[in-house]
This record gives C-alpha cells, sequence and structure tokens, in this order.
C-alpha cells in the first residue's frame, strides 16, 4: 500500500499541492492510524495531513477519486452471451491462457492483469503527451496481447469468420481502447502539468515584443504565471508594516505602562517606525513595439495590490492619458484594447507626452513614489523634454525605466534613451516576463527598508 | 529533522488522548461528539480522530459561524478536560500568551526587603558574606512565585493535558505566529529566566482562521487542516434538532430549506450555522408553529446582518416562504 500512496501523493504534488516530505511522513503516519480498507476514512484522514486550505482540500478531492477510480474492462454484450451459451471453442486458443479470459469474458481478471501490467511498465511515470500512444503500445505487449493477435490471425486464415473468433477479436479492441483510456488518465493525473510547466518556463523566457505575438493559449499561461509570480512577491514583501527602532525609547508610552507600578518602569518602550509601503505610478508606452510588454507590467502590478499602497497609471503614444478608471472596470487584457484603439495609432512623442504628465498629474508625485517608464525612447525625432523628466525624478524617490530595446540600440536612431538615463535610478533592458519580476522584486526592495 | 524530535514522543510519557474510550476509532469520536451536542460530519471526526492520534494541531478554517469554536469546546467536554482559550488580536505579545512576571507583588516584596534588609545582613560580618546572602535572596525574584501564566503555559502545564483553542490566530502579527511554532511544533516554550519548559501532557491543539489574511507556510506544515463547510439541508436539521430539542420536525424542515434557499443568493454574508439555530429560537420564541412570510419578514434581522442583504431579499420572501414550506 506504501506504493500507492506514494503514486497519489506524487499525483498530488503534479495536481499543485506544496506536499513536503514531513507532510508525506505525517500521511503516513495517518494510514498506519486509520487503515487502508475503509476507503473514505483514508481520505479523510489524507486530506487532514495533505491539504493545507480549503482550496487544497477541493483539489484532493478530485485528485484522490481520480486516483483510485478503477474501470472495469468492457467485454460487451457478445462475451457474456458466450460466457453463457458456451457455443463452440476456438482450437488456437487451447493453449493460451489469456485468450481463454478474454473468450470467457472474465472483466475483473483482465482489469487486473493490465493493472499489474501498468505497474511492470512504470506507466505512472509517463510525462510527455508523446509518450501516449507507446506507453498504450508497450502496455499491450506487456499483457500479452501479441499472442492473442497471432491467434486471431491463425483463425481468420483457417475459416474467415466463426463467432469465437468475432468474439475474441471484440474483446481484444475493447481491451486497445481500455489499454488507451488507462495510459490517458495517468497522463491526465501525472502530467498534464509538466506539459503546461514546460512552456510556461519557455515564455517566460520569451522576448514579450516577439512578431508573431502570442497565442491566446501562451497568453492566458503567461498571464497565470505574472499573477504567480506577483503573488510570491507579494507575499514575501507584505509581511513588514512596522519595526522596532533600537535604542529609542518612546517615553510617552513607558511612562503610561508605568503607572501600574508605582510610576516605575518596569517595561520600557521602543519607538517604533512604519515602513511605508511604495506608492508606484506607471508610465506606459503603448505603440505596438511596446504593448505587450505593457500589458504585463500593468497585470504584474495590479496584482501587487497588497503590498503596492498607490498604483496610478498612464498610457501614452502622441498624448497621455490616465487608465486607472478603464482598468479598474475591465481586466487588464481587455482595458490595454481599450487604450489602443483610443490612443494607439498615434506617432510616438515622448514630449508631448509629458507635456500632458506635467500639466495634469505631477502634484500626484511625492518623495514616497517610485515612477516606472515603460518604453522604448523612440520619439520619431520630436523633442524630448528632458526638463520635464528631470523634474519628475526631481520629485519622486526613484525612476525606473524599462526598455524592451538591448542595450546597444539605445540612442540609435531616433532612440532619446542615453538622453533619458542620465535622469533614471535605473534604466534597464526588460523584456520578458523573468526580466520583469526581477525587477519589480528590485523596486519592492529598495522602496521597503529593512 | 530536530523540528521532528517533539512530535514523536517517547512511548512512556502518557497519552491520554489516545488511550480515552472516545478516540477509539471514527465512530467513537462522532458518537462521543454528537453525544455533547456537536453533529460532525465524518470529515471532521476524522480529522479530530487523527490530530489527536499524531499529536498534531488542528487548524480549522471557515466562514464565520460554521461551528468551530464550537468543535474545540465539544471536544474538551468530550474529553473531560479543562478547555483553555486563547483569543488572538493584532498586537497581541508574548506576555500576553505566555508568561508575564507579576510585578506588583515583586514591587511589595522589594518594599518588605527594604525594611528588613538591615536585618537580614546584620550578621553579616563583611561584605563578601552579605552579597552571598542576597544572591540567595534576590534569584527568588524570578521564580515560578512571581510567574503569572498566561493561556500556552498553563496549557503546558496542565498535568493531564487540556484542550487548548488558539481563536482566529489570522487576526496575530506574524511575529506573533512564528513564535507560536515552537509551541505548536514540540509543545514546549523557552522561557529566558527559566528555562525551556515541555508539556507534561500533551495539550490537543485547536487554531481557527477565518481566511483574514494568508497563515505562513511554516504554521501551516505543523498543522493538520480542516475545513468545515457550511453543512447541507439534512445535517443542518441534525444539528438545529440538537441543539433545540423541543423543535418541530415539520418548521425545522422548513426553516432549514429556507436558509439553504438564502445560501444560493449573492448576499454578502451568507446565514451560517450560528444564525440559523439564533433563528430557530427566535421563531420558538414568538411561539411560530409553521413557517409564514409575516413572522420571517419580522425576524429576517437576525439571520442576515447586512442592510443591503435584507433589502435583497425581502421583495422574493413570499415565494421563498413558498417554496421552503412545499418540500
Amino acid at each position: 500500500m506504501q506504493r500507492a500512496l506514494e503514486d497519489l501523493i506524487r499525483a498530488l504534488r503534479v495536481a499543485g499541492l506544496p506536499i513536503s516530505p514531513a507532510d508525506s511522513i505525517d500521511a503516513h503516519r495517518a494510514i498506519d492510524v486509520t487503515g487502508f480498507s475503509d476507503r473514505g476514512l483514508a481520505k479523510h484522514a489524507l486530506c487532514a495531513t495533505l491539504a493545507k486550505s480549503g482550496g487544497e482540500a477541493a483539489v484532493f478531492d478530485i485528485v484522490f477519486d481520480a486516483f483510485f477510480e478503477s474501470q472495469a474492462i468492457k467485454t460487451g454484450e457478445a462475451a457474456s452471451q458466450g460466457r453463457q451459451q458456451n457455443l463452440d471453442v476456438l482450437p488456437e486458443a487451447e493453449g493460451s491462457a489469456l485468450a481463454q479470459i478474454m473468450l470467457s469474458g472474465d472483466e475483473a481478471s483482465l482489469s487486473m492483469a493490465m493493472a499489474s501490467a501498468a505497474n511492470r511498465i512504470g506507466l505512472s511515470g509517463i510525462r510527455f503527451a508523446t509518450q501516449r500512444n507507446l506507453l498504450a503500445r508497450r502496455l499491450q505487449d506487456e499483457m500479452g496481447m501479441p499472442e492473442v493477435d497471432a491467434i486471431i490471425a491463425k483463425a481468420r486464415a483457417r475459416s474467415p469468420q466463426t463467432p469465437a473468433t468475432a468474439r475474441l477479436a471484440d474483446v481484444r479492441a475493447a481491451i486497445a481502447a481500455q489499454a488507451q483510456a488507462l495510459v490517458d488518465r495517468q497522463f491526465q493525473i501525472y502530467a498534464s502539468r509538466t506539459a503546461e510547466e514546460l512552456r510556461e518556463a519557455q515564455l517566460v523566457r520569451q522576448p514579450l515584443n516577439a512578431d508573431e505575438g502570442f497565442s491566446p493559449g501562451d497568453q492566458a499561461l503567461m498571464r497565470k504565471a505574472v499573477r504567480r509570480m506577483a503573488k510570491q512577491l507579494a507575499d514575501r514583501h507584505s509581511r513588514q508594516r512596522k519595526r522596532a527602532m533600537r535604542g529609542k525609547l518612546d517615553i510617552r508610552r513607558t511612562v503610561r505602562r508605568s503607572l501600574a507600578h508605582e510610576g516605575i518602569p518596569f517595561e520600557l518602550i521602543w519607538r517604533t517606525e512604519k515602513v511605508d509601503r511604495p506608492s508606484i505610478v506607471c508610465l506606459c508606452d503603448v505603440s505596438r513595439s511596446v504593448a505587450a510588454a505593457a500589458q504585463f507590467l500593468l497585470t504584474f502590478l495590479y496584482s501587487l495590490n497588497e503590498v503596492v499602497h498607490d498604483l496610478r497609471s498612464f498610457a501614452f503614444a502622441g498624448r497621455l492619458i490616465e487608465v486607472d478608471s478603464l482598468l479598474a472596470q475591465l481586466p487588464v487584457e481587455e482595458a490595454i484594447g481599450q487604450v489602443l484603439r483610443e490612443i494607439g495609432f498615434q506617432q510616438t512623442d515622448y514630449g508631448k507626452s509629458l507635456e500632458d504628465f506635467a500639466d495634469k498629474h505631477l502634484t500626484c508625485l511625492d518623495r514616497h513614489t517610485t515612477v516606472i517608464v515603460l518604453g522604448d525612447a523612440r520619439s520619431n525625432y520630436a523633442g524630448a523634454r528632458l526638463d520635464i523628466f528631470a523634474e519628475i525624478a526631481k520629485r519622486s524617490r526613484a525612476v525606473i525605466w524599462l526598455n524592451p530595446e538591448p542595450e546597444t540600440y539605445w540612442g540609435s536612431g531616433d532612440s532619446e534613451m542615453r538622453r533619458y538615463e542620465r535622469f533614471c535610478h535605473i534604466a534597464q533592458t526588460c523584456n520578458t516576463l523573468a526580466e520583469l519580476e526581477h525587477i519589480i522584486e528590485h523596486v519592492l526592495r529598495i522602496c521597503l527598508p529593512r | 529533522m530536530s523540528k521532528q524530535n517533539g512530535t514523536t514522543l517517547p512511548a512512556s510519557s502518557p497519552r491520554p488522548l489516545v488511550d480515552h474510550p472516545a478516540f477509539a476509532s471514527v465512530e467513537a469520536v462522532r458518537a462521543g461528539l454528537e453525544d455533547v451536542g456537536y453533529i460532525a460530519s465524518i470529515r471532521i471526526s476524522t480529522a479530530l480522530y487523527v490530530a489527536a492520534h499524531l499529536e498534531r494541531p488542528l487548524l480549522v478554517e471557515g466562514a464565520a459561524g460554521v461551528g468551530k469554536t464550537e468543535l474545540a469546546l465539544s471536544a474538551a467536554k468530550l474529553l473531560g478536560l479543562p478547555l483553555i482559550r486563547m483569543q488572538c488580536y493584532e498586537g497581541l505579545d508574548e506576555s500576553r500568551a505566555l508568561y508575564e512576571w507579576k510585578y506588583g507583588k515583586q514591587l511589595l516584596y522589594t518594599q518588605i526587603l527594604k525594611d528588613t534588609i538591615g536585618h537580614e545582613l546584620g550578621g553579616a560580618p563583611d561584605l563578601d558574606s552579605a552579597l552571598v546572602r542576597l544572591r540567595g535572596l534576590g534569584d527568588q525574584f524570578f521564580s515560578d512565585d512571581f510567574l503569572e501564566p498566561r493561556p500556552l503555559l498553563r496549557a503546558l502545564r496542565e498535568e493531564k493535558g487540556a484542550v487548548l483553542l488558539i481563536d482566529e490566530v489570522d487576526k496575530s502579527d506574524e511575529a506573533f505566529e512564528a513564535f507560536l511554532l515552537e509551541i505548536l511544533g514540540s509543545y514546549q516554550v523557552s522561557i529566558p529566566e527559566l528555562g525551556v519548559v515541555s508539556a507534561k501532557t500533551p495539550p490537543l491543539v485547536f487554531l481557527t482562521s477565518n481566511n483574514q489574511r494568508d497563515l505562513g507556510d511554516a504554521l501551516k506544515r505543523r498543522c493538520l487542516h480542516l475545513h468545515v463547510p457550511l453543512p447541507d439541508s439534512a445535517l443542518e436539521r441534525e444539528i438545529v434538532a440538537s441543539r433545540i430539542p423541543g423543535i418541530d420536525e415539520k418548521l425545522n424542515r422548513a426553516l432549514v430549506d429556507f436558509v439553504q434557499a438564502l445560501r444560493q443568493k449573492e448576499l454578502r454574508k451568507n446565514p451560517s450555522i450560528s444564525e440559523t439555530i439564533d433563528w430557530a429560537r427566535a421563531l420558538l420564541l414568538l411561539n411560530a408553529d409553521e413557517l409564514g412570510a409575516e413572522v420571517v419578514r419580522d425576524t429576517l434581522n437576525v439571520l442576515l446582518k447586512f442592510e443591503r442583504d435584507i433589502e435583497a431579499v425581502l421583495p422574493e420572501i413570499d415565494e421563498l416562504v413558498a417554496n421552503a414550506r412545499a418540500h
């Protein structure tokens, strides 16, 4: 039974439950107490030890049921009739125990034979979708199907169609279908996530401004990855809100506390300092070359609302508009589409956009604000308005410029990057999700001093 | 692996939980809880049974009012052990949760010492021997006599074990959560002045959480997890009948159906079991022997706690009541 439990734990890990070795020791101890004989009991006991939240418990229930669901092999009407009537025997099948079982339509034995064959070939080790046909083939070979195939072929050669041959062929087909189904199910249990994870790992490192774009499926996967990255960062940084300042006595509170003991200060209270959460102002270029990256940056930032105190975002191409209200109403990907329809077809003009920002929104910057600019700084030879950018840098805590272009292109042609760069605290190439995560992590670190 | 040493206690230490007849099997746990008035689903009783046998704390999550705290109270009643309850809140610290020195008493003794010190040290021939004598007195100030045990220390010190309820652990700070790890992992705490205090008998620990914030992985890792969902109608009827023995079978069925139908609506706060029970009591108090639209309208504020929810439901009362009575 230990093997089964280990397989179950592996299946649960594939389904996304973080099960540590200590958890699995607990699971074994729990099974020692309850035993496996009552499946319902074992299920609840394992659920208590392995699932750590309501959501995980729901996943556990699904995986557990799928794992222990056993499908009997349907040998069909013909076989069960054959068993009753026992009309004719197949001389070719005389020497073969397996063929005899198949002819008798003994579903339980066939199911068991398949299960043990699956065990012998290590079916639960399946990783990739491409392995499915091969493994289904090997599973049938292991069960001894080639022998049965030979019997059917010989019988057909002798006389083309006897009821017994037809019956054997039917059962043979049922087993083939069942083997394929079993392999598919095992793939679902053990490997479907592995494939997804592999794809995700590739996507995270893929340039966001690739010409061919991303398929809808990949986009969904990437959004999921972004949310997960953001969640991890939020978890890491949401912890500390206050910290004690060593060596500074909070006299007021100490005196107040000491009143209980005749004014003798038994308990000293130290002053604490609030750790402020960063507020972020985000300026996104949404011209064609940068739009994809802008979408993921905004998704990322909006998933961080736990740790970011205040987030304001602006989109610009020829002019600059505020997109907060839009993002509050629509999911990020739709909102971006809306923004693109509004201003996306204008020629990029960094100078004009900065003017727009200075006119209406400069007051939203203060010493707590981190400004993140995402853009390629290609301004079509229009004025750069460095003076406004300098003012922005002066008013805010930090300015970070993320440029999708590699650094060697900066300053070439109409790129003003080299000139803007002087006012930035950080200017960096950012063209994959992995880089994006790295940079946001950095923002949180410099904004949350330890 | 030092973290695990504590959980596998030597066989010689007393294990009253495991040996208790009420914990002989899952069915015994369920029946025992029913005797003390807690109708538990099989998942709840299994989790409790496993927690007792593995000597692990049980982290109970679920919406407000599904009976998380009640489970701990009932377990204490079932085992005949004292229940030690600690309510968590933001800013809860060691001195409130674990122990505190009795400053007032220490102060008083210092005063007495001041008055008698001349007499005490009178016989000392020189400074050295006076200091030795003084040291003997001084150490007593940080001894058991001056220790005020708070819930956690009390639970560890109970000779025959106890049921420790750490209520709404999600409301405490992360720092406190980290502080709990030692107690939950190995049933011991370190007090700087006294050393390590280990549990004489490991208490049965319940933690409850309303999911106000995500608990740390380290804490979750040390606990078994139990999610208590809202009950289905059969279970809820049983619970109401057990809590309010006099209730009419037909009224019970109708009111539970009504509440179940309410939960299908998109409300800000779904009525939970405690609200169902309160409502049933209210109906009984008003001598309502059947569910009528009028009496439901008058008592809806027992069931729904937000004005907006009540307004949303009011226009549909007639229909909901008719449906509930039709079943």
